[in-house]
Formats: structure tokens, sequence, C-alpha cells
């Protein structure tokens, strides 16, 4: 896709501003990232006047990163989208890309009608209003939420062919709201309580039950998303962010927390969430996501466009905490060099990793592996797969978090391994 | 000296707004806000609605409102998964994991058809409903017999087939051995 600098300033000689934005406009609709494809820049500014203010600004219109998503399900209300992790900067990921995962629809929701009640084994029940909890004193901390399904396909053995089929059920967000440790102290639980069950106000009514302990610890009932409210897809007005833990804990749309003295075993924790050994017996409220990483460039999809210097860069997160350490491998794994982590590092949050490269032209394997700040260290497939079989559980395969890697071939194509 | 107790007396006053024992923010909830919130069922049958439904009951109600999605006899189909068979294949290369093979708790099933079932519109099931649609799904598994009439008390005495089939998170599980590979 390389095109020649003359070439395109003739065209734009030829055919002035209009042929210029034409070409824009129909360029490769999927153009893999790491082509070089611009023009010289002194050909890049138009003689005439942008565009005026707006109350809501959008991006660009020549950036296409997207969620993707099965359009032909039976149950559109049901299912995932997938976060673009390839076209991902830093370590935030864009509201309008965080990946969704619902069970019922996203449901329209008047937050001037909202309350969330707390109940229970409490001394004070409590029903509070989106005003109500903006009184408390807030917190805003950054953590990635991810799919307890994440990457199941490469355990499978169906391994994604790019950084969004491959681990897009995971995306980070700062988070703001109320700590759950300052509304259980206000409501007074009991001596006998130990969960609180979170239920959202999605038809469904999804509901997960929580510990105390880690309530108690770091779970925040939130209500702001990146400086805005939430998105209604990630649970507008209110959820729960339980950091490091997964997903489906992370009940969206929320409206009651019932406190109790033991996990009620709803389906998505007594069945659904589950993973089967292959000794018959299966774990449950394995709640936490341990440390994984992906190179997310070059990465499967893209396109090196010839040998020289290139930079490697990709995701690392742990649900136990911070990431100490990512090492990069461009030989296969014979031997590994330390990234450099990019600030700032955050427990349970994307970390960004870079390594600067220099590719010579031949066929090279890259992979990344992380270790996070308890010394756990991200396992091969084969290692996770010698421990926890090849048994689907109810959900395919949960909790997967094993080593991803790329193929890169002697004409610059990258693939999955 | 009136000063300096007056000085006091605002540190103690800025103390207590930073850190008060509880904020006094909110409303009590009136007694129909809980009952009506209050759906949730605790495996040990606690929160089950008083109410009765049998298997009989439920089929009718199963070819209506069910057999679309999950087949006639529970079988599945493309998403909707089956809610009958796969008992004795945990173990096995090809599991197949149904309520009947896999579901620790029968409070489980009657919580989630009240919650979530019929998928196009959960909540309109009335509770004896419920009941009935929860004894048909555990007769086809053979938890339960044709005619048994399960209620707010049988249905948490039932014992379910894969009871004892789960185990608490025992990770980090795995040692990974890569660690040992040179670092430049």
């Amino acid at each position: 896709m390389y095109r020649s600098p003359k070439l395109d300033r003739r065209r734009f000689l030829i055919s002035g501003v209009a042929g210029t934005l034409a070409a824009a406009a129909c360029r490769d609709p999927q153009p893999s990232p790491i082509e070089r494809t611009a023009p010289p820049a002194s050909a890049a500014v138009p003689p005439m006047l942008g565009a005026g203010r707006r109350p809501y600004g959008e991006r660009s219109p020549f950036e296409t990163a997207a969620r993707t998503f099965n359009v032909d399900s039976p149950t559109p209300g049901t299912g995932s989208s997938r976060t673009p992790l390839q076209d991902s900067l830093g370590i935030l990921t864009p509201s309008a890309l965080h990946f969704e995962r619902h069970h019922s629809g996203v449901p329209t929701i008047d937050p001037a009608k909202h309350e969330l009640l707390i109940h229970g084994m409490v001394e004070r029940p409590l029903a509070l209003t989106m005003a109500d909890l903006r009184r408390f004193p807030s917190v805003s901390r950054i953590h990635f939420i991810e799919c307890g399904g994440n990457s199941g396909r490469e355990h499978e053995g169906r391994p994604g062919a790019d950084p969004q089929q491959s681990h897009g059920l995971v995306s980070c967000s700062e988070w703001t709201g109320v700590l759950l440790s300052v509304l259980l102290r206000e409501v007074g639980v009991t001596a006998e309580a130990r969960w609180a069950i979170a239920e959202g106000a999605d038809a469904a009514r999804h509901a997960r039950s929580i510990p105390l302990d880690k309530a108690n610890d770091d779970v925040i009932i939130a209500y702001g998303q990146n400086g805005e409210a939430l998105r209604p897809e990630q649970g507008y007005p209110l959820r729960v962010v339980a950091p490091g833990w997964e997903g489906n804990v992370n009940v969206k749309w929320l409206h009651r927390l019932h406190v109790v003295d033991q996990p009620y075993m709803l389906r998505d924790e007594a069945a659904s969430y589950t993973d089967l050994m292959p000794d018959g017996k299966a774990r449950r409220f394995t709640f936490v996501m341990e440390a994984k990483s992906v190179i997310t460039r070059p990465a499967g999809g893209q396109r090196l466009a010839g040998p020289g210097a290139y930079e490697i860069t990709g995701l690392a997160w742990s649900g136990r905490g911070r990431i100490a350490r990512v090492e990069v491998s461009t030989d296969g794994g014979a031997t590994w060099e330390v990234a450099t982590l990019a600030d700032p590092v955050l427990p349970k949050a994307f970390t960004r990793f870079t390594m600067p490269w220099r590719w010579d032209g031949r066929a090279a394997t890259l992979q990344s592996r992380c270790v996070d700040e308890t010394g756990y260290v991200q396992p091969t497939r084969d290692e996770l797969i010698a421990v926890r079989g090849m048994t689907a559980g109810p959900d395919g395969y949960d909790h997967y978090n094993g080593i991803k890697v790329w193929n890169v071939a002697a004409d610059g194509a990258v693939s999955h391994a | 000296m009136r000063r300096l107790v007056v000085g006091a007396a605002l540190t103690l006053a800025t103390l207590a707004s930073a850190a008060p024992r509880r904020y006094g923010i909110g409303r009590t909830p009136t007694a129909d806000d809980l009952r009506a919130a209050s759906i949730s069922v605790a495996p040990d049958g606690r929160g089950l609605p008083p109410g009765h439904g049998s298997g009989r009951e439920g089929a009718v109600l199963y070819q209506a409102l069910c057999a679309a999605c999950h087949g006639v006899r529970g079988e599945g189909r493309n998403d909707f998964p089956a809610l009958v068979g796969g008992q004795g294949t945990l173990r096995t290369a090809t599991p197949m994991l149904t309520v009947g093979s896999y579901w620790p708790y029968a409070t489980t099933l009657w919580d989630y058809i009240h919650r979530a079932m019929p998928y196009s519109s959960p909540g309109t099931l009335t509770t004896d409903q419920v009941y009935a649609l929860t004894a048909f799904i555990l007769q086809m598994n053979g938890v339960i017999a044709v005619d048994t009439v399960l209620d707010e008390t049988t249905l948490a005495r039932l014992r379910m087939p894969n009871r004892d089939g789960f185990v608490s998170d025992p990770r980090p599980d795995i040692r990974a051995k890569q660690v040992a590979a040179p670092v430049r």
C-alpha cells in the first residue's frame, strides 16, 4: 500500500483540494496501520477555513476504530462487543469504545427517577437518589474491567486474528463515584453480614453476590467514566466497579444492594462463570482476573512497511495489583528484553509498555509476558493447559491469561500464531 | 481565653465534618419499597415467596413460553442453552452442562426464571408459574417425579445431582517456568 510521494504530489496538482479529500475518503477501508500511506505534509494544508465549533465533540472522520460484534445475533440485546485494542493509545479506553456485555439489552434510565436501595442485614436501610450519592465523598480511580471470558478462544485453540478478536473484552477507564465502604458504614452492616448482592435495573435484573471483604476494600459505586457520566451501555446512571474482578461482578444499572450472610448462588456464580476442570469438578467464585499482556502493535492484521525501526507496544494488567515488569521477545522466546513501562503504573489498571525494535526483514515471532507486584508471572498457553486442561465450561473457557504470540512474515504481514 | 475556646470548638467541628460517623444522607425506604425489591432467593430457600406448581402445570406453560428457544424437550437450539441432559458427562471430553447435570441448587433455577425469563418479557411470570416451570424442568431432568408439587418449602429441600461438584478458587494455580529464560 506504499504510495510514491511523487505520484501523490502529481495527483494533488491535477485535482486540487477536492481530489485530495476524495482520495482520503476512498482509501483502503481497513488500512494496515503500520504501512506508510501519508503524502508529504506540505501538500495537506487546504487554502480554506475549517469547520466551526460544536457542543459535543466527535472524532475526526478519518478515524474508524470501532467495536465489533455479531450483527446476526438472534438476541440483539444479549452478547458482547469488543474494544479495538490495536487502535488504543495510552491506557484509557474511550468510553465509546469500551467493550460491552449485556444480558437483556441496555435500559434507558432517567437519573432523576433512579434510586439505590441498600437493605438486608443493615441497621438503617437506605434509599439514595443520584443527587444523594453526589453528596458523599467521591473518588476517581483508573481501573480495567475485563470479561471473565476474555481471550478464552486462545485457550480453546482458535486464536484471535487481531488484538480486538483475541483480547477485546477488556477496557480501562477512570471511574468516579463513592467507595462502597462509605455506603456500608452509612447503613451499618450487622455482625452476621458477609456478602452484598448487587442487582441491576436491566430487564433481567442481573445480580451477583460480592463478599464484604472486597466491598470494603476497593469497590466503587460509580456514576462517572472518563470525566463525564457513565455511558448507557456502561450502566448509566450507576454501576459497580469491582477492581480486578471479572466483568460480570461489575453490575451495571445498579439499583439495589442486598446485604446478606451468604452468597445467594445466582445463575452467574452457581453455574455460569465457573471453570470446569478435567476431574469433573468446577471452580467457582474465581473472581480475580490474573496478570495478562498483549502486544497491540505490531499485531495480527497489521503489516510492516519494510525493514527498519519500529516501536513494539502493548498493554498489561493484573487483577491483583500493579504490573511490575513486562518482557518482550522477538525471537520466539529464546531471549527476552525488559520493556519500558509508561507512567502511570497503577494497580488493577492497564499499563502501557513499549520497546524499540529494529526489524531485519526476516520472519520473527513477537510475544510479551508480564509479572505483577505479587510476583505472579503470566504463563504460556501450554503451562496453563497442563494444569487446567481443555474442558469447556458453561461459557466456553473463562479466566484464561496465557501469553499471546504474533508471527511476522518476511513480507511484513503479522498474523496470529 | 474565650478566643481559645472558640478556636478549639472550630477545630473539633472541622474534624467532625471531615469524617463524620454518619452523613445522614438519603431516605429510609418504606416497607412497600423493601417488599417490592426483595426478590433474592438464597440456596436455603430464604426469600422464596408462597406459591406452588407442578411439572404437569409447567409442561403447558413451557411449550407456550419456552420451547421456541430451548426446544420442546429442553434440548436447546443454537445460542439457546439446553436445559436437560448431560448427567454423567462432566468427566468426559465432551461435557454437557445443563440444569440437570451441572447446576448445584434448585433455588438458582427458580431465581433465574423469575428474574430473567422469558427472554423477551422477563418479570411477567406469576409466582405459581415460576414454581410450575421450575418443576417441569427438574422433572425433565429426572430430579423430581411428574406429580411432585414444588412450593416455598419443598423446593429448597431438593438436592441437585451436581450439588457437590464445585470447589473454591485455588488460584494462583500455575507456576510459570519460563521466567528462568535469559533476560537481556
